[in-house]
């Protein structure tokens, strides 16, 4: 294989870890910052995908979609906080598993309700529909682009929001010390149900930009889930930074596995987190407890 | 009830009575000597099919098209009333031991349908077979089940993973590609049409420039594409499903690959997926033992009842569940409705010639389907036949000893 073939993958690579980021980055707000293992993260992610896909028909225009879809996204994550996760922040962790977990059967039903079992797309903009030549016949369509810049906008505005912003600093205070906080006359429930629903909107716009290049199903939401968790392991729970390292690595194992160890194929991912985690238990950025 | 008994006068107890043991009486006439049960006891139907995750749609459609045969043929079996029992397996292999005792033991079905996921069907009819319940597999193709499993009450009405690739190899030859790539979903159904592709493609002096299994149900299939691209064969053959088959072409035909390698595959990979994959489906040829355009009147009549019935269109796993109902009816028929005559019914069964929406069928010695396999086109959202590419496509039925 020539040179050119390494540099396709590579932007492959590149291009699929940028989803990954896309995908995990509320899951690693949710998990680093707010403690609350997440197990329907896949399904707002489905939710997000659903909601594209039927608005983007109503509307004809996925922009009109998700600027529809995502104030939906957001309340669903509102509801879910104030009626179901907020009474768990002071129990073990298990409720938080149970309770999510319960939550993707929930959603699952849901979407077979109001969308049926069909497969679905969603039909990528005119405007960026068109794709230039990689090789002599091999060409990349535009809009996968479009998502590797959108993602790299949405990492820089998380971090800044968290690192810069007096929102983000009460927000990276509450996880560490919730009674502090609320005792300096914050209202840490407000926040946190204002940080959930960030999260279930970042998973859901991760859905509605990914629809066009994926396919709407049943159960789509399980199959981002896991990898999703793997990447807030490895960069270290509660670090946007790590979070995006950790996408861009599983991004260029798993795509050079898939070429090099072809018959490893589904392995090397969860191999590199075994070896990460042996070396560093708390993940690449993560601190220890 | 004792409150009811004493509003009875005595009169129209005597009258009641009488009009009863006239029934019964009658009814007898139609009973045949063998009929044990008793005229009111229920047919029961135990069903295992996914009605939820990536299958849901493929469930959804075998079942409501095994209930239209039934309720053309006025929800009778032989006679008897129908019960069902019917389960979500939610196609995991996991739970798939668990819910066919459930049907078996605790449930006593007569009849056992399902599953779509072939390692659900694994775990299924090894319980099943020999003594189990009449066993009708409307999906799960792995080549197992009607080869070294295979067993006098277990039947099949929609195909073998082999009766997916042999064809193909000979189809593709056919149409002038002898340098192929294997494309293909890397678990047992996956390995099985990749088998049965080359058993009919290499010796037809075709060459496999590379297999590619990608991880099942993994859908990124972006790396594998550029690999596709590099090594520039004549024609790609598939197998993918679902929102798999969905995301392949759409990503094959947005990576340009279209003008250059020609796409092929095992017909899930644009069965009912027409809406979804748009333009990118265009051109794309698939072998499968079903078109929704083929015009023999079963497949009219089957087509508009099922829209009427459902409000959605017929698809090829409606074709096998509605032929999965026409088989259990020959064979309670055959019996009139007697379960204990086991032998007569299951020969009844064996023996069936189905004038099927696919055209006929008929049953091997194994009890796989017999059927032919239509080569299709996708032309304007349609999979339109472009010849038979195999008259009446059996199975070798390995490790059969049925046969």
């Amino acid at each position: 294989m020539e040179l050119s073939f390494y540099l396709v993958q590579l932007l492959n690579a590149i291009q699929y870890g940028f989803l990954l980021f896309l995908v995990a980055s509320g899951l690693t707000l949710l998990f680093g910052i707010m403690g609350i293992i997440n197990l329907a993260h896949g399904s707002f992610y489905m939710l997000g995908s659903y909601l594209a896909y039927w608005l983007t028909g109503v509307t004809g225009s996925l922009w009109l979609g998700i600027l529809l879809g995502l104030p939906i996204a957001l309340a669903v994550g509102y509801l879910v906080e104030r009626f179901a996760i907020s009474f768990l922040f002071k129990l073990d962790h298990l409720y938080q598993v149970l309770l999510t977990f319960a939550l993707i059967l929930v959603f699952n039903e849901l979407q077979q309700i109001l969308w049926g079992t069909d497969v679905h797309s969603v039909p990528i903009p005119a405007i960026l529909s068109g794709s230039f030549q990689l090789t002599e016949n091999q060409s990349y369509p535009v809009y996968r682009l479009f998502i590797s810049a959108a993602c790299i906008a949405l990492a820089g505005a998380m971090y800044w929001v968290i690192q810069k912003t007096r929102l983000g600093m009460t927000i990276r205070a509450g996880a560490s010390n919730r009674e502090m906080v609320q005792a300096l006359g914050i209202n840490v429930n407000r926040l946190f149900a204002f940080v959930f629903s960030m999260g279930v909107g970042l998973a859901a716009f991760a859905g509605m930009l990914a629809a066009p290049i994926d396919s709407v199903y049943p159960g789509m939401g399980d199959n981002v889930l896991i990898i999703s968790f793997v990447v807030v392991v490895i960069g270290g729970t509660g670090s946007i930074k790590g979070a995006f390292v950790g996408a861009m690595l599983i991004g260029l194992v798993s795509t050079f596995g898939k070429v090099l160890l072809p018959e490893m194929a589904s392995v090397v991912v969860y191999a590199l987190m075994a070896i990460i985690l042996l070396w560093r238990p708390q993940g690449l950025f993560g601190k220890v407890a | 009830m004792s409150e009811n008994n004493k509003g009875i006068s005595r009169r129209d107890f005597v009258i009641k009575g009488t009009v009863a043991t006239a029934g019964l009486a009658a009814a007898s006439v139609f009973v045949p000597a063998t009929f044990a049960i008793g005229a009111q006891a229920k047919v029961k139907v135990g069903i295992l099919l996914p009605y939820t995750g990536t299958y849901a749609k493929l469930g959804t459609n075998i079942r409501n098209a095994m209930m239209l045969r039934f309720s053309e043929a006025g929800n009778k079996l032989g006679g008897r009333a129908i019960e069902f029992v019917d389960i979500d397996s939610e196609a995991k292999p996991a739970k798939a031991q668990q819910l066919t005792e459930k049907l078996i033991k605790k449930e006593h079905v007569d009849f056992l349908v399902g599953p779509v996921h072939s390692v659900v069907g694994m775990a299924m009819v090894k319980m099943a077979r020999g003594d189990g319940p009449i066993t009708v597999i409307p999906n799960a193709g792995a080549n197992q089940l009607t080869g070294v499993l295979c067993a006098p009450n277990v039947f099949r009405t929609s195909f073998s993973s082999y009766q997916m690739g042999f064809p193909g190899g000979s189809a593709m030859l056919e149409d002038g590609h002898k340098r192929v790539v294997l494309m293909y979903w890397n678990y047992g159904f996956g390995k099985q049409v990749a088998a049965a592709f080359k058993k009919s493609f290499l010796p037809g002096g075709g060459t496999i420039v590379e297999e590619i299994p990608t991880p099942f149900p993994k859908v990124d299939f972006q790396a594998y594409l550029t690999k596709l691209a590099a090594l520039k064969p004549d024609a790609v053959y598939t197998f993918y499903a679902g929102g798999g088959a969905v995301k392949y072409v759409k990503d094959f035909a947005a990576a340009g690959l279209k003008k250059s390698i020609k796409l092929y595959g095992a017909g899930f990979l644009t069965e009912g997926l027409g809406a979804a994959q748009g333009n990118a489906a265009e051109g794309v040829r698939t072998i499968l033992h079903y078109a929704d355009s083929l015009d023999n009147p079963a497949n009219i009549h089957f087509r508009s009842a099922f829209k009427a019935a459902t409000g959605v269109q017929a698809d090829v796993y409606a074709v096998q569940g509605y032929d999965a109902g026409e088989l259990i009816l020959r064979g309670m028929n055959a019996v009139q409705g007697d379960t204990g005559a086991r032998a007569e019914m299951i020969r009844a069964m064996e023996t069936s010639v189905i004038d099927s929406p696919r055209g006929k069928l008929s049953f091997s010695a194994s009890h796989n389907p017999i059927h032919d396999i239509y080569l299709r086109e996708v032309i304007k959202g349609e999979n339109r036949v472009i010849r038979v590419a195999a008259k009446e496509q059996d199975d070798p039925a390995t490790g059969c000893t049925m046969t």
